[in-house]
């Protein structure tokens, strides 16, 4: 092809590093500092708030009842529940309260699935947007799991209607449910960053996770209650216990007791509050920490 | 932080500085070769490694400064890793050896990810401005500005419309529009001049001297060799990952030229 000779300023090794560093220029895209980090993300959080909720809008706009849908989705899904493990099984017998009791566990469960779900896609799904513009990429799994937790919001406003209709009405403890939901949700943003991470190194773990997370509802009394299902010595005590304080049990219990007038302080497990604050804690800074190790990655390949 | 021991005659102060870069990409599922599932299974049986991951390597080893001042155009034909170089400098893709160091933060000119079909061109307006890291109260100030610029309005209230109905050269005059409402350190430009009608054209061109006044440098990444004699002072020329030729725009675009001819 008779290639022209290179013609390009060349530099000796370290040359160009020794006059990047004379003028105090910073290496791009480095991993900023832990603190730097956090304010840096403090910093978006218009930008977090505003694509959370055009995310959610986004959702239904091509639909011709809109955002009706928005209330009429959970309904829907309480229903399906309503119908197959209520009036098909029978899961209610010895469940007092039992709509109640199920529609709470189905919406609570719903938003850490649908976090975790969100999660696996934050990075990937939005690789355009990390590859086009700067900016601290846990504001992507901060901004679906703050669109998880309005899209719950609005589920509670169908529960609450459910509540009235099965004779439950607001009683003090209904403001129980702020602190469980706020725990929960800190819960839901650490896992789902983690899963962002390793997602976004490995996408085929997106493929693993909703057998994960079945086997989980399963296991977490979601539709049906642990104690009954669990009475007896049919299982070691250990399992018992681990299934009892695994986070979404505790959180979906918290919640009943919050809400249920029948759902008494006894049948939660011992220091429930405690262990769910701890779990919301270890998750979500670890989740966090976890998040920020990769966030010079992100976007690669 | 000045130890002023630059060599004497070189007192300009460097804002990219881009040493021995190298970029690799893995692409997942890009293998050859048909009936992928059985093959797959193979695979996994006879334990080859990364199966269906393959590398490619876009840049190898760039190096050059760029200083406060300088508009560069960066030349090369499809595939040659301009883009792919552009982001590294803005630091959206990390490079796999080598380094960049910037002064402040540069910023691509690329907010179209950032934006929603399903939403109104409002509210992307909105969105868009909050990406690219403004304020609200900015967003707010300039926001007439941006839909003014834009002549979304000219022929009707679309502004109120979701992006989805946009034809795309609107789609496309109501992103620059967006993108350039901000001023920035270091410019960096993929292919913004093609977009929209002749006035379109000419109004940008017009915004991106504006920017170019206002940036400490700017990158611009065209296929149009005329927009980088008129943009540019400098130019380098990449080809097949490799910097060919770095120097004056013209002399670099006249060789490019001849270059191209003859292929």
């Amino acid at each position: 092809m008779g290639a022209p000779a290179q013609d390009v300023p060349t530099y000796a090794p370290g040359e160009l590093a020794a006059l990047a560093a004379r003028h105090g220029l910073t290496v791009s895209g480095a991993r900023p500092s832990l603190p730097a980090y956090v304010r840096q993300l403090w910093g978006r959080r218009h930008f977090i708030a505003a694509f959370a909720t055009a995310k959610l809008t986004a959702q239904y706009s091509q639909a011709k009842l809109g955002q009706i849908w928005q209330i009429m989705t959970p309904l829907l899904n309480a229903t399906v529940y309503y119908f197959i493990f209520g009036v098909l099984m029978n899961t209610k017998h010895g469940v007092e309260d039992f709509v109640p009791f199920l529609v709470t566990g189905v919406f609570i469960w719903t938003f850490t699935a649908s976090s975790i779900t969100a999660g696996t896609r934050a990075i990937s799904g939005n690789i355009g947007l990390v590859r086009a513009l700067h900016f601290p990429r846990a504001s992507l799994p901060v901004a679906l799991a703050l669109q998880q937790l309005q899209q719950l919001l609005f589920s509670l406003g169908a529960l609450t209607l459910i509540l009235l209709a099965f004779g439950q009405y607001p009683r003090p403890s209904w403001l129980l449910a702020v602190p469980a939901l706020a725990l929960q949700a800190v819960f839901n943003t650490g896992v789902s960053m983690a899963v962002a991470r390793l997602t976004a190194k490995t996408p085929d773990i997106a493929q693993l996770t909703p057998f994960v997370l079945r086997t989980w509802m399963y296991s977490s009394g979601v539709m049906w209650s642990l104690d009954h299902l669990l009475k007896g010595e049919r299982v070691p005590h250990a399992v018992m216990v681990a299934l009892e304080y695994n986070p979404a049990a505790l959180f979906i219990n918290l919640m009943r007791y919050a809400l249920i007038d029948s759902y008494t302080w006894a049948q939660l497990p011992p220091h429930a509050w405690a262990v769910a604050a701890g779990w919301a804690l270890v998750c979500g800074v670890a989740g966090f920490v976890y998040f920020w190790k990769a966030e010079e990655t992100y976007g690669r390949g | 932080m000045a130890e002023l021991k630059d060599s004497p005659g070189d007192d300009r102060v460097p804002t990219v500085v881009v040493d021995d870069v190298h970029i690799t990409y893995t692409v997942n599922g890009a293998r050859t070769g048909r009936g992928s599932a059985t093959s797959a299974l193979s695979r996994l049986t006879t334990r080859r490694r990364t199966p269906g991951a393959r590398q490619v390597h876009a840049v190898k080893g760039v190096s050059f400064a760029a200083y406060t001042g300088e508009a560069i155009g960066l030349i090369g034909s499809n595939g040659s890793g301009k883009s792919t170089l552009l982001k590294a400098v803005a630091g959206l893709l990390p490079p796999t050896r080598g380094r960049v160091h910037t002064q402040g933060q540069p910023s691509l000119l690329g907010v179209n990810a950032a934006l929603m079909g399903d939403l109104t061109g409002e509210r992307n307006v909105v969105l868009g401005g909050l990406a690219m890291g403004m304020t609200r109260e900015q967003i707010r100030e300039r926001y007439d500005g941006i839909v003014a610029f834009s002549g979304i309005n000219e022929k009707g209230d679309f502004i109120t419309l979701p992006m989805r109905t946009y034809s795309s050269g609107m789609g496309a005059r109501l992103r620059f529009s967006i993108a350039a409402a901000k001023s920035h350190d270091v410019l960096l430009i993929d292919e913004a001049l093609s977009t929209g009608d002749a006035t379109f054209q000419r109004r940008s061109k017009d915004r991106i001297k504006e920017l170019r006044a206002e940036a400490g440098t700017v990158f611009l990444v065209s296929h149009s060799n005329k927009s980088i004699t008129e943009t540019c002072d400098r130019a380098l020329w990449l080809e097949a990952g490799t910097l060919r030729m770095d120097g004056p725009a013209k002399e670099v675009v006249a060789e490019y030229e001849k270059f191209t001819k003859r292929k």
